[in-house]
């Protein structure tokens, strides 16, 4: 069981939060002038990281916020001091 | 290789099991083989003997980075069914379980393979529409489907609960009576030892840190156990799919998540079939030794880390003893994980990638197991000849840019 700190509710168990997935894929500026590949590339490519990396919980059973944290994903081990709301 | 039959065993019972030689060669790495396998699972393995069997590729290797079939081939629930949504899948799931029933035959070893008949119930109304319409859907494909009424899916399995008073009570039910169950580690095994024998080097401890290049092309593998020029490198790692991908510089549509699985103390026998639902999510059958096997979802978040949660197993037990209440004071008595590679529309990547060839088998999610002798057939196929298996094409990696994706989410009859 993940212990995730919500920024704004403190701490709580993994069930009251949703996946949000890989965190920093901000949507295309200009998806006019994207062709297919980039579009598969934004829609379908992950990095999907072994260790560490940034990702997106929303506390989907709390306040509903969106937030980011640094998890490893070989140890489960949540680092969330320098991710603020 | 000695053949194995029952006058061997016989003959071995009279002389104290001394005459039997090792299943497979523990090969040491040569310089340079035709094809690299990298993932001594059972989809490698198989790849490794279709390759040798039916292609004529007898330079080849399988390096593993712990042992064979110690990855998610000895993790899953061992379930072997094909009853898929979409023609593709159909198809090439059908592929799979026709090589499967003579498959204990073709490799010499028993694997076990037991068509017990696969349930998959429905709960809601939308559950059962959908059900006939895959039954529909299947049996246009050539594929054995049947619905199943409540009455009867009580008949076929007699400790089902079919309580109309349920909170999700079983209306009725798909059966696929060619599906079943098979022994995994022994379908690892027998592909291990028949390769072997037709020339195959199984190396194990040996991971693969990076890839060699020459040019646009690939030309070997950088191992633990030094460099292996290689002619073609095909790449079948499953929840490491992406690690190694990114090793060769290309990026996959895969995320990497827990799936977990647990089994209860063995008892005597009383489930005879597979029974999966999706509305409740869990999917159980009995073992030869007596043992509940017990599944259900992924973990939703990411993980490379070989366990599941207890929130997973809370909710599938609790699904069980819904379908089950005669399990209620049954002990657990080991759980475990293994890492799937989830694709964003369920379904298998095989086939090219961008670099010359460097071929990739991979994607296959919560489903593997009931694809291995398919999958290593068709792979092999695309490695040996350069282009994708008929079977295959549809798979490719290609399919995330073109947009057509073959969406067995749900379709596929156990939504994780």
């Amino acid at each position: 069981m993940l212990l995730i700190r919500c920024p704004w509710c403190g701490e709580r168990d993994e069930l009251e939060f949703a996946y949000g997935g890989e965190a920093d894929r901000p949507r295309p500026h200009s998806p006019d002038e994207l062709d297919d590949r980039q579009w598969a590339e934004f829609l379908f490519l992950r990095r999907n990281e072994k260790g560490w990396r940034r990702e997106r919980w929303r506390h989907s059973s709390g306040c509903g916020r969106w937030f980011n944290l640094r998890r490893n994903t070989t140890t489960h081990e949540i680092d969330q001091k320098e991710e603020g709301a | 290789m000695k053949k194995y039959s029952a006058l061997a065993l016989l003959k071995g019972g009279l002389s104290g099991h001394l005459q039997w030689e090792r299943a497979w060669r523990d090969a040491k790495p040569k310089a340079h083989y035709d094809v690299v396998i990298v993932g001594g699972g059972g989809h490698g393995l198989a790849t490794a003997y279709y390759l040798a069997r039916e292609f004529g590729v007898t330079n080849v290797a399988v390096l593993e980075k712990g042992w064979i079939g110690g990855g998610n081939t000895g993790r899953n629930t061992t379930i072997v069914r094909s009853n898929y949504l979409w023609d593709e899948s159909a198809a090439l799931y059908e592929h799979a379980l026709k090589l499967w029933e003579n498959l204990s035959t073709a490799l010499n070893y028993n694997v076990m393979f037991s068509q017990r008949g696969v349930l998959n119930l429905a709960h809601t109304l939308g559950d059962v529409r959908d059900s006939h319409r895959r039954v529909n859907a299947l049996r246009l494909n050539g594929v054995d489907s049947e619905w199943l009424d409540a009455e009867q899916i009580k008949q076929f399995c007699p400790p089902i609960s079919i309580n109309p008073d349920a909170r999700y009570p079983v209306l009725g039910g798909t059966l696929q009576r060619r599906a079943g169950t098979a022994r995994h580690d022994a379908v690892a095994w027998g592909y291990a030892r028949a390769a072997s024998a037709l020339g195959v080097d199984i190396i194990q401890n040996c991971e693969v840190t990076g890839f060699i290049r020459s040019g646009s092309a690939i030309a070997g593998v950088q191992t633990t156990k030094g460099d292996i020029k290689a002619g073609k490198v095909g790449l079948v790692t499953a929840g490491h799919s992406s690690v190694l991908a990114d090793l060769a510089g290309f990026r996959l549509p895969v995320e990497s998540h827990p799936l977990q699985a647990l089994v209860s103390e063995p008892v005597k026998p009383v489930l005879d079939c597979v029974v999966m639902s999706n509305a409740v999510h869990v999917y159980v059958s009995q073992s030869d030794k007596g043992e509940l096997v017990i599944g259900a979802g992924i973990d939703a978040y990411n993980s490379y880390a070989q366990r599941g949660s207890f929130p997973v197993i809370e909710h599938q037990m609790g699904a069980l003893l819904e379908l089950f209440p005669i399990f209620s004071r049954l002990k657990m008595l080991r759980h475990w994980g293994g890492i799937v590679d989830v694709c964003p529309d369920a379904s298998p990547i095989i086939g090219k990638t961008p670099i010359d060839n460097l071929f990739i088998n991979c994607g296959w999610g919560t489903g593997g197991f009931k694809a291995t002798p398919g999958s290593g057939h068709v792979f092999a196929h695309t490695i040996a000849q350069g282009e994708p298996h008929k079977l295959a094409a549809p798979f490719s990696l290609d399919r995330f840019a073109t947009g057509q994706l073959i969406d067995e989410h749900g379709a596929a009859g156990v939504a994780h």
